[in-house]
């Protein structure tokens, strides 16, 4: 076990560190020439480029604004599904599991065919609505429409299972301290402030905190999209930006560079869970 | 009979938002390529026609098919292996570097797989492991190896260690006693990482994409592939048929087991 995790994540991670130093480009790759050690080299020219900046800043944002999207309407539907009759709850449940099944690439096709310019359906139904103007309109030539498409995608995908993990959650709260507030005075507002959210407070922060990670590190339905028409230098996030650098350009060097700082990243922004969960496990 | 009909009808609106793609995935399977260029989309294909299915089914489907079926066999059966004997080992005996051991596991767990493939695609090909089921595998059990044992050292903490000493009282000896009491309890916990790791074998996009080359594919990039292929027109029957192979034995084991999922992943974030 230990044998395993270390051939195939540590000793990629040390590697990793290791070439970031390096001036390691297709010559190397030949064997025409050594790995030659150039310092923080990679690391400066990469900060000096404002292209970076810019995959950096696009992916913060993109990782906020999808992992808060995603919590919102997670736990709005967590909420939603206590609150239904029992059939409705179960053509919900059901109608999230059909989607949180879908494989990535078996999704990402669906919604190219939803989006597709001239047959799909989102555009004809907007036509049909009144918006005469998405007759043949193309979404992934314009970087922000680009970014709404991989949204809609990426938060259809995730809320599955934060609906069902913090609903389990909701699950767990007695019905007897809740009728008993019911009983003192507390409004639905109150119950659902004062004791359903610090009861499963510890999931939701699990559940974000993987939402954070998950959404960071968006790769397939940033790749698929721009792959099916989307403009490559305007829609690179770090996942695509680090994939075009290494695997696209063979800059080794330059690519682990970017990747090292995607790994730091996301611990600097995970830390204190790992923090907390280092102090209540005990010794 | 409804009690609350706005917010039932609510429930109804959010599961038919959710549902739609799917079935719009399934029904389009079944056009006829006149009604994929019709002004109006066909909502319900009567008359269903099943060429669709025929024009995928060829011969790069079916080794695609092997190959992910023996990948995802590999990764499973190693991953339940080593992730069972790590997580007994952390949850029923005390040792040196144990937290330290269930700390790594949720670091490692926390690494961007996006962050790491550039040096694990070097490291591939520095052992000549690039485009093969062994190099393949291999990343794909070290992927799914952090959660698995994240995962059933929830469920053996969830199974009395009691249970197994009233077992050896009885006068079973340990390795008895483990496999009469205990471990017939953690076979849910086990098929439910077993199913984790398949899905995740299964469907993996990116490491795929890097590590193996266009003649020697996984469904995932066989899937891709197919809007990709040419300049002619993209055959969306066709490639909704594919998208409708690939999805369908996920979603079959996904119903099975996904209550377990849940139950084994809320179990083991409350446990830390």
């Amino acid at each position: 076990m230990a044998v395993v995790l270390v051939l195939a994540l540590g000793y990629p991670l040390v590697r990793q560190l290791l070439m970031s130093f390096q001036e390691f480009g297709l010559a190397q790759q030949f064997g025409a020439a050594e790995p030659e050690w150039v310092g923080t080299a990679n690391y400066q020219a990469l900060f000096a480029d404002p292209v970076v900046w810019g995959v950096i800043a696009r992916s913060i944002a993109f990782c906020a604004v999808n992992a808060s999207l995603t919590m919102i309407v997670g736990t709005s539907v967590a909420v939603l599904m206590t609150k239904l009759d029992g059939p409705v709850r179960l053509m919900l449940q059901t109608s999230l599991l059909l989607a949180w099944a879908m494989p990535v690439i078996a999704a990402m096709t669906v919604w190219q065919w939803l989006f597709d310019t001239q047959y799909g359906v989102i555009n004809w139904a907007l036509v049909q609505s009144g918006f005469e103007g998405f007759a043949g309109h193309s979404w992934l030539l314009n970087p922000l429409s680009f970014y709404f498409v991989a949204t809609v995608i990426v938060v259809w995908m995730s809320v599955p299972f934060v609906a069902f993990s913090l609903y389990a959650a909701l699950t767990q709260v007695s019905e007897e301290v809740l009728e008993a507030a019911q009983l003192d005075g507390a409004s639905g507002w109150q119950r659902f402030r004062h004791i359903l959210v610090p009861t499963i407070m510890p999931i939701i922060y699990v559940v974000s905190l993987l939402q954070v990670i998950w959404d960071l590190r968006v790769f397939a339905q940033i790749y698929y999209l721009q792959g099916a028409g989307g403009l490559r230098s305007e829609t690179d996030l770090l996942g695509t930006y680090i994939y075009n650098l290494g695997i696209g350009q063979s800059d080794y060097g330059m690519a682990s560079a970017v990747a090292t700082f995607m790994l730091l990243l996301t611990l600097a922004l995970t830390i204190g869970y790992v923090r907390k969960l280092a102090k209540e496990e005990e010794p | 009979m409804t009690r609350r009909p706005l917010v039932n009808t609510l429930g109804v609106l959010v599961s038919l938002v959710w549902v739609f793609p799917v079935y719009w995935m399934v029904s389009s399977a079944f056009l006829t390529p006149q009604q994929v260029r019709s002004a109006t989309p066909t909502f319900v294909p009567f008359g269903g026609d099943l060429s669709a299915f025929g024009r995928v089914l060829d011969s790069s489907f079916l080794s695609s098919m092997r190959l992910s079926l023996l990948v995802t066999f590999l990764v499973v059966t190693i991953a339940l292996l080593f992730a069972f004997l790590a997580a007994l080992a952390v949850s029923r005996f005390r040792f040196a570097g144990r937290k330290g051991f269930i700390l790594t596991v949720l670091i490692v767990q926390m690494i961007p797989a996006e962050g790491l493939f550039i040096s694990q695609y070097k490291m591939l090909e520095s052992w000549s492991l690039l485009n093969s089921v062994a190099g393949l595998s291999l990343v794909y059990v070290a992927m799914v190896l952090p959660f698995t044992v994240w995962m059933l050292r929830g469920f053996v903490e969830g199974i009395p260690v009691e249970l197994e000493q009233a077992a050896m009282i009885d006068g079973c000896g340990r390795t008895r006693a483990f496999f009469a009491v205990t471990f017939p309890l953690l076979a849910p916990g086990l098929v439910a990482s077993g199913v984790y790791a398949f899905l995740q074998a299964w469907n993996e996009f990116t490491l795929a994409t890097v590590v193996m080359s266009p003649s020697n594919r996984t469904v995932p990039l066989w899937l891709r592939g197919l809007t990709t292929q040419s300049n002619a027109a993209i055959d969306w029957p066709g490639v909704m048929a594919g998208a409708l192979l690939v999805a369908v034995p996920v979603i079959v084991f996904f119903l099975v087991v996904q209550n377990k999922m849940t139950s084994g992943l809320v179990a083991g974030a409350v446990k830390g």
